[in-house]
């Protein structure tokens, strides 16, 4: 190999690399500079310069934040519906997706051709109906009428059942030899054998529940029974603006989506490219 | 083995039904009550007299929805192959770094897209405050004068375009790095031995390998791009959100502000095909392309 070349693909290798860093950094200034606003005292969040670091840092407007608003309650809000919705969609999906997978059944083709035309459809077409649908049933401004629609995730059925999929067919049917249950075949052979699939997509769908805005924009008018992502929003101060406190409730409602993700960085990764439709 | 096929029938049945129950009642009544209702003036909540197909007829000369399929189609060509590009351009620069180092970084890159869209709106909003917002200064700093970006016609629809790609590139960065670590390293090593340059190697190896990641990023990108709303709404709080209208804003507008229920389902049904023909061609295409490709 031609040493002159080696060095040189080196050299540009090495320009890169910095350029990406230096890139990343930038990438995530507003995120870093969001944070530091929220720990600055407000005359020092409107001085005219550039300081990137609180002269005197202060938690209170995180203490004004959870006093002055409802934030606790929309936390509450935002763990019930977004658990509900987790754990609903996990089950009935894994359940759905076994049963296409591992059983045979009239209308199991049909059933499984509906679910993948399903996700070509825009949900945020549906707004209107959703609304006409969930007022009608009398769940306006209520937990379950924030998650009804959100209930329906395609593509976990779709994760479910590849994975389902490439279990041999001979451990069902040794187990059926053995006279296990139907029910116990799936929750004491196939439900562990996925735990690694079934923590990941737990994970990513409660991300995508945490994040929703438009329905549960939509299905609430009632401040106390907003979920996190809307009520920072929706209540604005009639004292004029103080962005130091609005930013450390943008910090409160992103922290536990943010955690998720940096303590479960690979899980969440992984489930992320298997919805996309690659296998990781 | 006839009771054995009945018994797995039923378990099916039990099994598939809590799943069939939620998307029947969640999913497919609403599709075909949007399209019912889009024949009618129902009001949002409430039975309407049929009115044929005169909510679409009327769309040919509303200027407001002519000016939301131009700002939909205008937002999307800022983000679509312009995102694409650029979390193109990340990954290849991620891919090359190794363990710890590559998972911090790619983690910086990443982090915008797991945060909620309010909060993404509430950090750049004040990023790019008129009156305060730290861009501000820096233009002050390069002598160009401060723009009230979020008020401004020109600049909204580009700013929040610039904003969803910082947003949602994380997404297309993953699925661009697992397709690059598809590929084998050899390949680069054999490419090094022969002396070719980076640049050739890209475009000979790199980029045909890649392809079928690339499309279906645009595809995704796309599909997700033609709903813009909560950007749109979130920045248009307190601005012009007649001057930036986009579809699905339409739809939220005349159903949820206006009480036009029929017309709003007119809007929405539109968006509905549009987004199920550009996933069909889409799927056709990629079909076709993989054939060529054998």
């Amino acid at each position: 190999m031609n040493a002159m070349a080696a060095q040189r693909w080196n050299f540009w290798g090495g320009i890169i690399t910095a350029l990406t860093l230096v890139w990343a950094i930038l990438w995530a200034f507003p995120l870093y500079w969001g944070v530091i606003s929220s720990l600055k005292p407000d005359d020092e969040v409107v001085r005219p310069y550039i300081e990137l670091w609180p002269e005197t840092p202060t938690l209170e407007n995180y203490i004004d934040a959870l006093t002055t608003t409802q934030i606790g309650t929309w936390y509450v809000n935002s763990v019930a519906v977004a658990v509900g919705v987790t754990v609903i969609t996990i089950f009935t999906s894994m359940l759905c997706g076994y049963a296409i997978s591992q059983l045979r059944f009239p209308g199991r083709i049909a059933l499984w051709w509906l679910i993948l035309a399903s996700f070509m459809v825009p949900t945020s077409a549906l707004i209107i109906n959703h609304f006409v649908l969930v007022a009608n049933l009398g769940l306006l401004n209520s937990w379950a009428g924030i998650m009804l629609p959100q209930l329906i995730h395609p593509v976990i059925i779709i994760v479910y059942k590849q994975f389902f999929d490439q279990v041999p067919k001979d451990f069902r049917e040794a187990a059926v030899m053995d006279n296990a249950s139907e029910f116990g075949i799936l929750f004491k052979i196939y439900m562990p054998m996925n735990w690694g699939v079934t923590t990941a997509l737990s994970i990513v769908c409660f991300i995508w529940t945490w994040n929703a805005f438009l329905w549960p924009f939509l299905s609430v008018t009632r401040t106390e029974m907003m979920t996190i992502t809307v009520g920072i929003t929706q209540v604005n101060d009639a004292f004029g603006v103080y962005y130091a406190r609005q930013l450390s409730a943008a910090v409160l409602a992103g922290l536990p989506v943010a955690l998720a993700y940096l303590f479960f960085q690979r899980r969440v990764t992984e489930a992320i490219t298997l919805s996309a439709g690659i296998k990781g | 083995m006839l009771r054995n096929s009945r018994t797995e029938r039923l378990v099916a049945l039990v099994l598939v039904a809590p799943f069939l129950a939620i998307y029947l009642l969640a999913f497919v009544y609403p599709t075909v009550q949007m399209f019912r209702i889009s024949f009618t003036d129902a009001p949002l909540i409430g039975e309407g007299r049929w009115v044929g197909l005169d909510n679409y007829l009327r769309l040919d000369n509303d200027p407001m929805f002519r000016r939301a399929v131009w700002n939909t189609a205008y937002f999307v060509l800022m983000t679509v192959v312009p995102g694409t590009l650029i979390a193109l351009l990340i990954a290849l620069g991620v891919s090359r770094l190794k363990g710890r180092f590559q998972a911090i970084v790619l983690a910086l890159f990443f982090l915008p897209y797991i945060l909620p869209v309010s909060v993404v709106y509430l950090i750049w909003d004040w990023t790019l405050n008129f009156q305060f917002g730290i861009a501000m200064h820096v233009l002050d700093w390069l002598g160009i004068p401060r723009v009230p970006v979020f008020k401004s016609r020109v600049w909204f629809l580009p700013a929040v375009a610039g904003v969803t790609i910082w947003w949602t590139a994380g997404f297309s960065i993953l699925l661009f790095l697992a397709g690059l670590r598809s590929i084998p390293a050899e390949i680069h090593e054999a490419a090094a031995l022969d002396n070719s340059t980076r640049w050739t190697t890209f475009r000979r190896i790199t980029w045909p390998l890649l392809w079928p990641v690339t499309s279906l990023v645009l595809t995704i990108q796309l599909i997700l791009q033609l709903k813009i709303f909560d950007q749109v709404y979130l920045f248009s709080i307190g601005g012009r959100p007649n001057d930036n209208m986009v579809l699905v804003y339409y739809v939220f507008q005349k159903a949820f502000q206006q009480n036009q229920g029929g017309r709003a389902a007119a809007v929405a049904v539109t968006l509905f095909v549009l987004v199920v023909v550009v996933s069909v061609l889409q799927f056709q295409l990629l079909r076709f392309a993989e054939r060529r490709r054998r």
